[in-house]
């Protein structure tokens, strides 16, 4: 299997199957793991950092997990792969911008992808639909157990797993949520939310303030701290304080259609109307609109199964995936068009509204 | 659920950023300087700290992409002040100095850590939850460890009792060194230290 093929195929987060859950899009997991006696990836030389990547792919290609997986260099992807696999989660941006003897090995459904002098030298990470926290976690430390067998990881007893940057030491895991939080922010909450969730030594990422809602509302909450708990303890901490958004967010718009009912379904309304009819939409808008669409799936005002189309849709209106449908390069105002024509078509035969379901009209 | 009470109870240290909007201000980049046009507030242990960075060094440390921003390492940077004794030290495997490590916020090797213990221990209480790893154990890389202490052992010995000229236990030590040696033989050679 090619990182082509798997590009061509569905991932985890566009598979029309796996998006039944209403404010957790996503669970990621990641660990950092360094080979003991070499140089960690930044201060390596290129023989050394070549030796680490043939040592980690061979590891990686007799593990259970990555035994179908499509594998490559860098150097080997071009810049459109790239970032359609940074649009997937599959890889960071700091990898695809790395230069010489860096690699990535994703598996063939794309839940787990492995990436190669990184800023370690190995970022393992397993993606799953939904809140899934204890699911990723088996899924990664078994993974993570078969490579320990092959490969000499770099470990203290007292300091745990070492890696290149210390505020990654000790367990080396960063387990993250993406969260839909439009109520919060339509209701202007949010700050308070991430000062809340801050206080419990989790991060709140994505940009806001002014047009705060311009990433679709759309946030991803992790922890902070890799040092001093175990593994089961961070996800414990990290999973309540998600339970916890999950019914802040729910009760946020639980209050807006008790109080602004049609300011709500008017946004909702003209996000519908601009998604069929507009034909010049950029990414932020667009990310903007489906938001909101998927905030009227949630409130039954569209059926559930639209759910599915629309995280689709959020994947797929990225300037990667655009291009990649488009099979061209285009200059960000021809994107605008394309993306334009995809959302109009896909909405053409789109559920009608049925705006009765909250009460209101 | 999570217990109000446990919300409250609970130790932050290292807690998070909070974005504001940019806004005209006259102050400077933390990084270089530019005038800083992006904020970010950090509360840690319940004390507020600021960075201050200019549109180039916000976006060139992520602090514009969603997924890729990590306050805690700009702080780990920002925060970086080797004493006297540490800034001389250099790292016998890699070659990193303190100040590599002040420039980048990044170690060299897993040998560092040794290196610069001194200069690590104080910030690590400030950026985790505690000092000491209490999670996941590679059973491997600790069978490598306990090997590894007895091949010290069995050297020791070796020394010990051809100075004492007792040649038959040196002969049955050389042996046994030899075994250990063999069933330690990791996949990837480490490179010569």
């Amino acid at each position: 299997m090619t990182i082509a093929d798997l590009l061509a195929a569905p991932s985890e987060l566009t598979d029309t199957a796996s998006s039944k859950t209403a404010i957790v899009l996503m669970t990621r997991i990641r660990l950092a793991r360094n080979l003991d006696g070499r140089a960690f990836p930044g201060r390596a030389k290129a023989a050394q950092r070549a030796q680490v990547l043939a040592a980690c792919r061979d590891a990686l290609a007799t593990s259970t997990p990555m035994r179908r997986a499509a594998s490559a260099a860098v150097e080997e992807l071009s810049d459109l792969d790239k970032q359609m696999l940074i649009e997937r989660h599959l890889i960071s941006r700091e990898l695809g911008g790395s230069t010489g003897h860096s690699g990535v090995v994703i598996n063939r459904e794309q839940t787990v992808s492995v990436m190669i002098n990184e800023e370690d030298h190995l970022r393992l990470q397993v993606l799953r639909s939904g809140l899934q926290l204890k699911k990723a976690w088996a899924a990664i430390d078994g993974l993570d157990s078969e490579l320990e067998e092959r490969l000499d990881y770099a470990f203290s007893p007292t300091l745990g797993y070492l890696t290149a940057c210390p505020t990654n030491l000790g367990t080396g895991m960063r387990a993250s949520a993406m969260m839909h939080l439009p109520s919060l922010v339509i209701s202007g909450q949010m700050e308070r939310v991430v000062r809340a969730v801050n206080q419990l030594g989790l991060v709140v990422r994505g940009l806001f303030g002014e047009g705060s809602d311009a990433s679709g509302s759309i946030f991803q909450i992790s922890n902070q701290t890799t040092l001093g708990e175990t593994e089961e303890q961070i996800l414990q901490r990290l999973g309540s304080v998600l339970n916890t958004i999950n019914e802040h967010e729910l009760n946020a718009r639980a209050k807006l259609l008790e109080t602004d009912a049609h300011k709500l379904l008017d946004k909702i309304g003209r996000a519908y109307g601009i998604l069929q009819h507009n034909h010049l939409l950029s990414s932020s808008e667009a990310m903007n609109l489906l938001s909101l669409l998927r905030l009227g799936i949630d409130l039954g005002i569209f059926p559930a199964a639209a759910r599915a189309v629309v995280d689709r849709l959020l994947i797929e209106c990225q300037p990667g995936h655009l291009q990649h449908a488009a099979k061209g390069t285009f200059e960000p105002g021809q994107r605008d068009v394309l993306r334009a024509g995809l959302l109009r078509s896909e909405f053409a035969n789109f559920a009608k509204p049925d705006f009765m379901v909250v009460g209101r009209n | 659920m999570l217990a109000r009470g446990a919300c409250q109870r609970a130790v932050c240290r290292y807690g998070d950023s909070i974005i504001f909007p940019p806004m005209p201000s006259p102050l400077k980049c933390s990084l270089c300087p530019q005038p800083a046009t992006v904020h970010l507030t950090q509360i840690v242990d319940g004390k507020i700290h600021k960075v201050e960075l200019c549109e180039s060094c916000a976006q060139a440390k992520g602090v514009t992409d969603p997924n890729g921003f990590s306050l805690a390492d700009l702080l780990l940077k920002a925060s970086l002040n080797p004493g006297p004794s540490a800034a001389g030290l250099r790292c016998e495997q890699c070659g990193a100095t303190a100040a590599d490590f002040k420039k980048q916020g990044r170690f060299g090797c897993p040998r560092c850590y040794g290196t610069f213990q001194e200069l690590l221990a104080p910030l690590l209480e400030n950026m985790h939850k505690g000092v000491t790893h209490i999670g996941k154990l590679p059973r491997r890389a600790l069978a490598r460890k306990s090997l590894y202490d007895r091949l010290t052992k069995l050297e020791l010995d070796l020394t010990e009792a051809i100075k004492g000229e007792r040649y038959e236990d040196a002969a049955r030590t050389r042996d046994e060194i030899h075994q250990v040696k063999l069933s330690a033989a990791p996949e990837v050679p480490p490179e010569k230290r």
